[in-house]
């Protein structure tokens, strides 16, 4: 337990991906079975226990320290599991009877059977007996709250590095496996066969796009090239298969292979036939696609109650078939599995599942044509929900990955404002040293006259070189300091013009402005251009109004 | 005597009115009885400096030849009359050169710990235990959920780190006096005998050490390397240069940070640490306990840090005690700015 919480420590406090994986991998290597196998699960969310409840946590704390102490120490500390893993005391038991302390094994193997009773007990033995971080890592683990900013396919691609396997091939026989997952090892250690995928509706890994860019067109022919809508919503593959008995299982996964099928039963009884389908999740009224704004807000809910699947009526717009019944399709050209796609849909039969059409063209500027104008080009009412348009080629396969030259995404343009910089902080990890998250504002008129307003933050879309370039201007034009924040110099004639992308606009009271953007980055430096020129919050609310309407909750 | 009528907190410092003198003055003043080096105990600008020989060279150093109108270098176990009072030296353990002052008249006797530590430490004299009346300690980690645990275990994490990523360099933040050479000095006893690279900051301070005879094996400035050549290496720096502009002559840094504060998580993480290393020059919770019940003093009073807790476990314990109100003492890392010109070296 002690070697897992060191991990757990060491990656809470580590911000770069690659270095992560490295940790993980590291341990893997290191620490023997079944450990790690635990560790696996408990990294990828795997592990099921009934977690203990703060209360339980207090009163272990109450039972042997001051109160006073207890309450200055949390007051500073500020947060209960770390409170209690530094300030338990030390056991009291002789040096040569200590019991050594727990494995991860025995903490979750012994979790999984415990009584309520019998938990605090058992858990101020494992306190004894555990070093600072030990305890830490305990106490995060069994009241549930192990953030650190892990998620499960890092720590799978942490796994498959120890046997230089493809990820993918894990996430394809994850859903037939289970902690300790002692076969998985074996396999990436080359000491067994590898396992065999039992899942009636396992995740299939997905196939991705490239974004196009203006030269490549010239090497590509639109004939090779079947065009269908970019919906705005979220990418999910929707998987049923006959278990053992002939019964129907059917999931929901999102883009990574997490499980979300939780969070949209009423889509389950749609996905009546065996097979496996790639599409968009959308929100549905009245046959209409509602905006991401709209779908946003059945996303993340702890409690899918009837009154939300009422108002948000999910919906699945279909574009490729990965399996059908028994046989797996990938292997097919897109145009073959288009086919069997649309034969598919049709013996569903289901109104919450249809075709994301095709778009007909038969030059790239008719496909130009479309993309600027959607609605004339058949999506019709839809076309505030389709953020651009998707080349497949006809012969491409269904590949996991990003691979070359076979999917192509070329998004309609994005909105677009110039705005001026106004607070710079710095970043994390290797750009602890760079301003790098800025704040910028459009010009509003206040009580005061003319006044930048913030409207967003953003900390990407710019080039090494202009990062270095915004850094030296945060560093000269610094008016005042807050901390790790600098107050930048923004005035009519002095100061930066950002121009800033982002995908959407909402409403939000949070923000002073009335504004909150969607996916806001840097597109471009204005410094040619004098801040008063920056646009105003009145272009904003204009665009706010051309977005859909939002529904209140 | 009353233990206020020998030492009483003024806005200057703790001040000794039979013994005419003050204890770490924060204002200039007569004369300046000086527990160790840190900036915010030793300051320049007195009449008269009592100290030991080595905190007077770093005052010496920090400050220029004419830091103060005298001084007085003093011995540990040495005794000397001031006024109505004897004052002794004893080893703090804090850094090196750092004492305890006993100030004693008639029978009564306090003392005056200044920073100390219980801790081992090979850049400096072991901490002391001295019997008295009244002790007055700090308080930087008088909470429970300080326990600092064994330094070389925290120097080990360092180098499994250095081990795990070769390609990158290490930067170590620690306070340029005291915690960089105990630092290294632990990097040594692990066996590391690789060169340790220094920040331009630090070198004065570190030389001075092993002036004094501490072993910190070969030392170079990071200051002229080539990127590449940091690959795998060590480099101390102080605290505030391991997130600027400096930090970009090294490739991909892992940034660590050697101090009792990287005790606490969010504490830890506020500052950017990405490997943070619990190595304190300041007694723990349990050395502050231990030590305050082991000197015998019926009555404790609490300088700068968590007073309000160590207070109120003495008082738990029976004993008389108080915080006292001086101003002008923290963390070194607040006080440490590197000096003009050297930050960017």
């Amino acid at each position: 337990m002690n070697r897992f919480a060191e991990l757990l420590d060491r990656l809470a406090y580590e911000p770069g991906r690659n270095n992560k994986l490295r940790l993980i991998t590291g341990y893997f290597r290191e620490v023997g079975d079944p450990d790690r196998g635990y560790a696996l699960a408990a990294l990828t969310g795997a592990l099921s226990f009934k977690h203990a409840k703060p209360g339980l946590i207090r009163d272990l704390i109450a039972a042997r320290a001051d109160p006073v102490l207890f309450g200055l120490s949390y007051d500073y500390v500020g947060d209960l599991s770390e409170t209690v893993a530094l300030m338990w005391p030390k056991a009291a038991l002789a040096a040569h009877n200590n019991p050594p302390p727990p494995t991860l094994t025995e903490v979750v193997t012994t979790l999984r059977t415990l009584g309520k009773t019998e938990m605090p007990a058992q858990l101020a033995r494992w306190l004894d007996e555990l070093d600072e971080t030990g305890r830490w890592a305990l106490l995060k683990l069994v009241t549930g709250a192990m953030r650190i900013g892990i998620s499960a396919r890092l720590a799978k691609t942490a796994a498959a590095a120890l046997g230089d396997k493809d990820p993918h091939d894990i996430e394809l026989i994850w859903p037939g496996l289970s902690p300790p997952y002692l076969d998985l090892f074996a396999w990436l250690e080359g000491r067994g066969e590898k396992p065999v995928n039992r899942d009636p509706a396992p995740f299939r890994p997905v196939m991705l796009a490239h974004a196009i860019e203006e030269g490549d067109f010239a090497a590509l022919d639109p004939a090779d090239y079947i065009a269908e809508w970019k919906w705005d919503g979220i990418r999910v593959q929707a998987v049923a298969g006959r278990d053992d008995r002939g019964h129907i299982t059917a999931r929901l996964y999102s883009r990574t292979g997490e499980d979300i099928t939780g969070s949209f039963p009423d889509l389950v009884p749609s996905l009546h036939l065996p097979g496996a389908i790639d599409g968009e999740l959308l929100i549905l009224r009245e046959g209409r696609v509602q905006s991401f704004n709209v779908l946003q807000q059945r996303l993340n809910r702890k409690v899918v109650s009837p009154k939300l699947i009422k108002e948000f009526p999910i919906h699945l717009r279909a574009y490729d078939l990965l399996g059908d019944d028994e046989n797996d399709l990938r292997e097919l050209p897109f145009a073959e599995r288009r086919e069997r796609l649309e034969t598919f849909v049709a013996k569903l039969d289901d109104p919450r599942i249809d075709l994301s059409p095709s778009v007909p063209f038969a030059s790239w500027d008719a496909l130009t044509a479309a993309r600027a104008n959607p609605a004339s080009a058949g999506a019709g009412e839809d076309a505030d929900a389709i953020e651009g348009v998707m080349l497949k080629r006809r012969d491409a396969p269904y590949l996991p990955g990003r691979p070359k030259g076979q999917w192509w995404k070329w998004k309609r343009d994005p909105h677009i404002i110039d705005a001026v910089l106004m607070y710079a902080q710095r970043g994390h990890g290797k750009r602890s040293s760079y301003y790098s998250d800025y704040t910028f504002g459009v010009w509003t008129e206040t009580e005061n006259g003319e006044e930048l307003v913030p409207v967003g933050k953003a900390y990407f879309g710019f080039t090494d070189e202009e990062l270095l370039q915004i850094d030296r201007f945060v560093r000269r034009n610094t008016t005042e300091k807050f901390g790790p924040v600098r107050h930048v110099v923004h005035e009519g004639d002095k100061g930066l013009v950002l121009e800033v992308a982002f995908e959407g606009l909402q409403r939000s009271p949070r923000h002073k402005s009335g504004v909150a953007m969607r996916f806001p980055r840097i597109s471009r430096l204005r410094w040619d251009k004098p801040p008063r020129e920056a646009d105003r919050l009145e272009t904003l609310e204009r665009m706010l109004k051309a977005e859909p309407e939002e529904i209140e909750m | 005597m009353r233990p206020q009528d020998i030492l009483l907190p003024t806005a200057a410092g703790l001040c000794c009115k039979p013994g005419a003198f003050h204890i770490d003055p924060v204002r200039p003043v007569e004369r300046a009885v000086i527990t160790h080096g840190h900036s915010d105990h030793a300051r320049a600008g007195h009449g008269a400096a009592l100290a030991t020989q080595e905190t007077l060279d770093m005052m010496r150093l920090r400050y220029g030849e004419n830091f103060a109108g005298s001084t007085q270098a003093i011995r540990y176990g040495e005794e000397i009359r001031l006024g109505d009072v004897t004052i002794k030296f004893h080893p703090a353990g804090h850094v090196l050169g750092s004492a305890q002052v006993a100030v004693t008249a008639k029978d009564t006797c306090v003392v005056a710990s200044g920073d100390y530590k219980d801790a081992p430490d090979p850049t400096c004299t072991p901490f002391e235990l001295v019997p008295c009346d009244v002790f007055i300690t700090e308080a930087t980690f008088g909470l429970p959920v300080f326990r600092h645990g064994d330094a070389s275990d925290e120097v080990k994490k360092l180098l499994a780190s250095v081990a795990l990523f070769p390609e990158r360099a290490h930067l170590v933040g620690a306070y340029s006096l005291g915690k960089a050479q105990r630092v290294i000095a632990l990097l040594r006893a692990a066996g590391y005998d690789a060169p340790i690279y220094l920040h331009g900051a630090m070198e004065t301070i570190t030389h001075y050490y092993q002036s004094r005879g501490i072993e910190l094996g070969e030392l170079r400035p990071a200051k002229g390397m080539k990127k590449a050549a940091l690959a795998g290496t060590i480099t101390l720096a102080p605290p505030s240069a391991t997130s600027d502009l400096w930090t970009r002559r090294f490739p991909d840094p892992v940034t660590a940070f050697a101090s009792g504060w990287m005790r606490v998580r969010a504490r830890a993480r506020q500052r950017g640490v990405e490997l943070p290393l619990v190595i304190s020059d300041h007694a723990d919770w349990d050395g502050l306990t231990a030590t305050i019940a082991a000197t015998g003093a019926g009555e404790i009073w609490v300088t700068h840090g968590q007073e309000d807790a160590l207070v109120h476990w003495c008082q738990s314990k029976g004993l008389k005690a108080r915080p006292l109100d001086l101003v002008g003492y923290g963390d070194e890392e607040e006080s440490e700015t590197p000096i003009q010109g050297e930050a960017e070296a």
